[in-house]
């Protein structure tokens, strides 16, 4: 039984799945460094990263896979549930062993479903932050998103935001993962901060902090969000399985209302005409 | 002030929320030299109503004077209510502010008609031409072009918007006629020609010169009210089919009607027809990418569509004689026709199936929708079905599962159906 450890990083991955094929020892385990083997009786390899090795791992996998397949490899990395080394592991050797490409097709195989299953997960949760994600503005002109997504997807979103918001600095933060991007009108960096403030964890910025008129636009946005609702066509399942609940806390137009909803009264019905569905 | 746009974006947010499209997709906008935003293809909902519905854009009114009268609309002047008009930069300003925060992709901005067509048309065009030129703004765009504006103006405003769109609200002349009789047909298809001539006319330059200036790249859409008239659905597709044929159009909106006002002309009901609306865009996402034909989803003896079971499953289960299909080797064209497989899962199976024949399972793994394509399919020449059900015992076991004699709760669950229509 042989157990590989890497330094968590992608091309640590990329270098064990290099050395498995140099020692032709393949590995029925795959950990971060510190974690235990499954069982006593494995034999331990821990693979320092090499990026050469890793990089020609990476090219010859984008030889014979798609751009998406390729991508969605990447993606496995940061899925970072229990098994995604094995089953990253087990996807390549599969790559590697077919004589033709377009083997990430092959639907009827189950590491190739499961890891098409896991791109679109990734996909969708990235999606979700594109959308979900709100910035505060702060009094010296940052726009600050706190965040907290199910999969590691912040390496994905960036380049999005990059090209949406290239004339306004910002920071898009993940608390659970303790790290963010931040932008600074030139280029993108990654940055951790030792100790967090509790409110960018709970996803409001403290008010003393915030540019004067950010109020009012959390405000307006909330008001906007309450008048576009149409009462009559009310949908609580529908609007929860789009918006799940743990992604409220980061969401504006989800938090206390400053002033109740006020509804405008343009309606001219004969009362008992129509009613509210149950 | 902030009181006053606080009132204004309440109110001109609440009568623009009929309108149901909200769509960001299909912008070719890119981001080039550091200005804000950026629409490159794919739309982004950023929330969601209470109501289930997304929230793409800022969706507001300029203003909610109008000097129509409508019977459908909240807006319609002889409505006692409260009048207000953003200023054009209120409107730029609330854009920025949102977009900024990313809480929209952009703006899409209709009115109420105050003066005439052309005085309306002017103030959106401006207000799009204030956030392209002097904001820089990359992000998405939609206007609604007022029946009756110059060609001129439509022309401007295609340069700055991403789409456009005319509303024709109601499926008939005569409907329209009847509840809204200062509009005609003449009037909404006028514009939308217009359109649809500068597009083509826009693609067949982009060829020879790659600088022409972009008109409208997301191309047009159109909202039809369903249930405030009594067109069936035969007549409604059939509308929607010619305006894909003959306009170029993008999307045919179909808003369920919410009554906002009391008019012996309108229909009373007690809850917006929502089943029906939603089976009409099922029939249309058969009509754009499904190849179906409308004649194949509704015709003289079935003018309108079945409630309780969506477009393609009826189709399907009134051509039993195409069926079954061995999932091996039909045609794509021909498996996307099935019901509960969906475009994605065609594309699959096609793509897989060159490498080993499928089985059933394979077909789960790739995200079949069994309990409905079990019926019409073989795999491998093997049916999961061992004997032959007729029409009625398929509907039955779809909606209401397999398992023993419902025949009660049969009858009650109709029931609810038809009131739900």
């Amino acid at each position: 039984m042989h157990f590989y450890t890497y330094d968590g990083s992608f091309e640590g991955l990329l270098t064990v799945v290099f050395e498995a094929y140099e020692r032709k020892e393949w590995p029925d385990q795959i950990g971060k460094a510190g974690e235990a083997p499954a069982g006593i009786f494995a034999t331990h390899h821990f693979i320092p990263t090499q990026e050469a090795k890793a990089k020609r791992v990476w090219q010859g996998l984008a030889k014979k896979l798609s751009q998406a397949a390729l991508e969605n490899v990447y993606k496995t990395y940061l899925w970072e549930q229990p098994g995604c080394e094995m089953l990253l592991f087990r996807f390549v050797r599969l790559v590697f062993a077919s004589p033709q490409s377009g083997i990430e097709e092959n639907f009827a195989e189950p590491v190739v479903q499961k890891i098409a299953a896991i791109g679109k997960q990734m996909f969708r949760e990235k999606h979700r932050m594109e959308a979900f994600i709100r910035f505060q503005r702060t009094q010296d002109g940052l726009f600050v998103a706190p965040i907290n997504p199910d999969f590691n997807v912040l390496p994905l979103i960036v380049g999005h935001f990059e090209k949406r918001y290239a004339d306004q600095p910002w920071l898009i933060y993940d608390g659970r993962r303790a790290y963010g991007a931040y932008y600074d009108l030139e280029q993108v960096q990654l940055v951790s901060i030792e100790e967090l403030p509790k409110s960018l964890k709970k996803g409001q910025l403290p008010t003393d902090l915030l540019t004067e008129v950010e109020p009012l636009y959390q405000q307006l946005w909330q008001v906007y969000f309450d008048h576009v609702n149409i009462p009559e066509r009310k949908n609580r399942k529908l609007h929860l399985r789009h918006m799940p609940k743990r992604y409220w806390k980061y969401l504006t137009e989800k938090k206390p209302r400053v002033q109740a909803h006020q509804p405008i009264q343009n309606k001219q019905l004969p009362t008992g005409v129509y009613r509210l569905q149950p | 002030m902030q009181h006053t746009v606080i009132e204004k974006l309440s109110i001109l947010a609440d009568s623009a929320k009929y309108d149901v499209s909200c769509s960001s997709s299909g912008g070719k906008r890119k981001n080039e030299g550091k200005g804000l935003g950026n629409a490159e293809g794919m739309g982004i909902c950023h929330s969601y109503t209470e109501d289930g519905r997304c929230v793409s854009l800022l969706k507001i009114l300029l203003t909610n004077f109008c000097i129509y009268d409508c019977a459908y609309c909240v807006s319609r002047k002889s409505n006692d209510v409260k009048r207000v008009a953003f200023t054009v930069q209120e409107v730029v300003d609330l854009t920025i502010n949102f977009y900024r925060r990313n809480y929209i992709e952009g703006l899409f901005l209709s009115s109420g008609i105050f003066k005439d067509a052309d005085y309306t048309m002017e103030r959106l065009v401006r207000v799009a031409r204030k956030l392209r030129q002097e904001h820089k703004f990359n992000g998405y765009i939609h206007l609604k072009t007022i029946p009756g504006a110059s060609e001129e103006l439509i022309r401007e405003a295609g340069l700055y918007a991403d789409r456009l769109s005319v509303n024709i609200e109601l499926p008939t002349e005569a409907s329209l006629q009847t509840l809204a009789p200062e509009k005609n047909f003449t009037e909404v298809l006028t514009p939308m020609s217009h359109i649809k001539d500068q597009l083509v006319l826009v693609k067949e330059e982009k060829k020879l010169f790659k600088s022409t200036p972009a008109f409208a790249p997301a191309g047009q859409s159109t909202q039809l009210i369903v249930g405030a008239s009594p067109e069936n659905d035969r007549q409604i597709l059939t509308l929607a089919s010619g305006l894909y044929q003959n306009y170029e159009l993008k999307r045919v909106y179909y808003s369920g009607y919410v009554p906002v006002t009391a008019d012996s002309r309108l229909p009373l009901i007690s809850t917006p027809p929502i089943i029906r609306e939603n089976r009409l865009y099922q029939a249309d996402w058969l009509l754009r990418l499904y190849g179906f034909g409308v004649n194949e989803l509704v015709d003289e003896q079935n003018p309108q569509l079945d409630l309780q079971i969506d477009p393609k499953l009826a189709w399907a289960l009134r051509n039993r004689q195409v069926f079954p299909l061995e999932i091996n080797t039909a045609d794509y064209e021909m498996i996307v026709r099935v019901p509960g497989i969906g475009l994605k899962s065609a594309k699959k199976i096609v793509a897989a199936r060159r490498f080993a024949p499928l089985t059933w399972e394979h077909l789960r793994q790739i995200g079949v929708v069994l309990k409905r394509a079990k019926y019409f399919i073989t795999a491998g020449g093997r049916s999961l079905e061992r004997r032959e059900w007729d029409e009625e015992v398929i509907r039955r076991r779809i909606l209401f599962g397999e398992k023993g004699d419902r025949n009660g709760l049969w009858g009650s669950q109709l029931d609810l159906f038809s009131q739900a229509g």
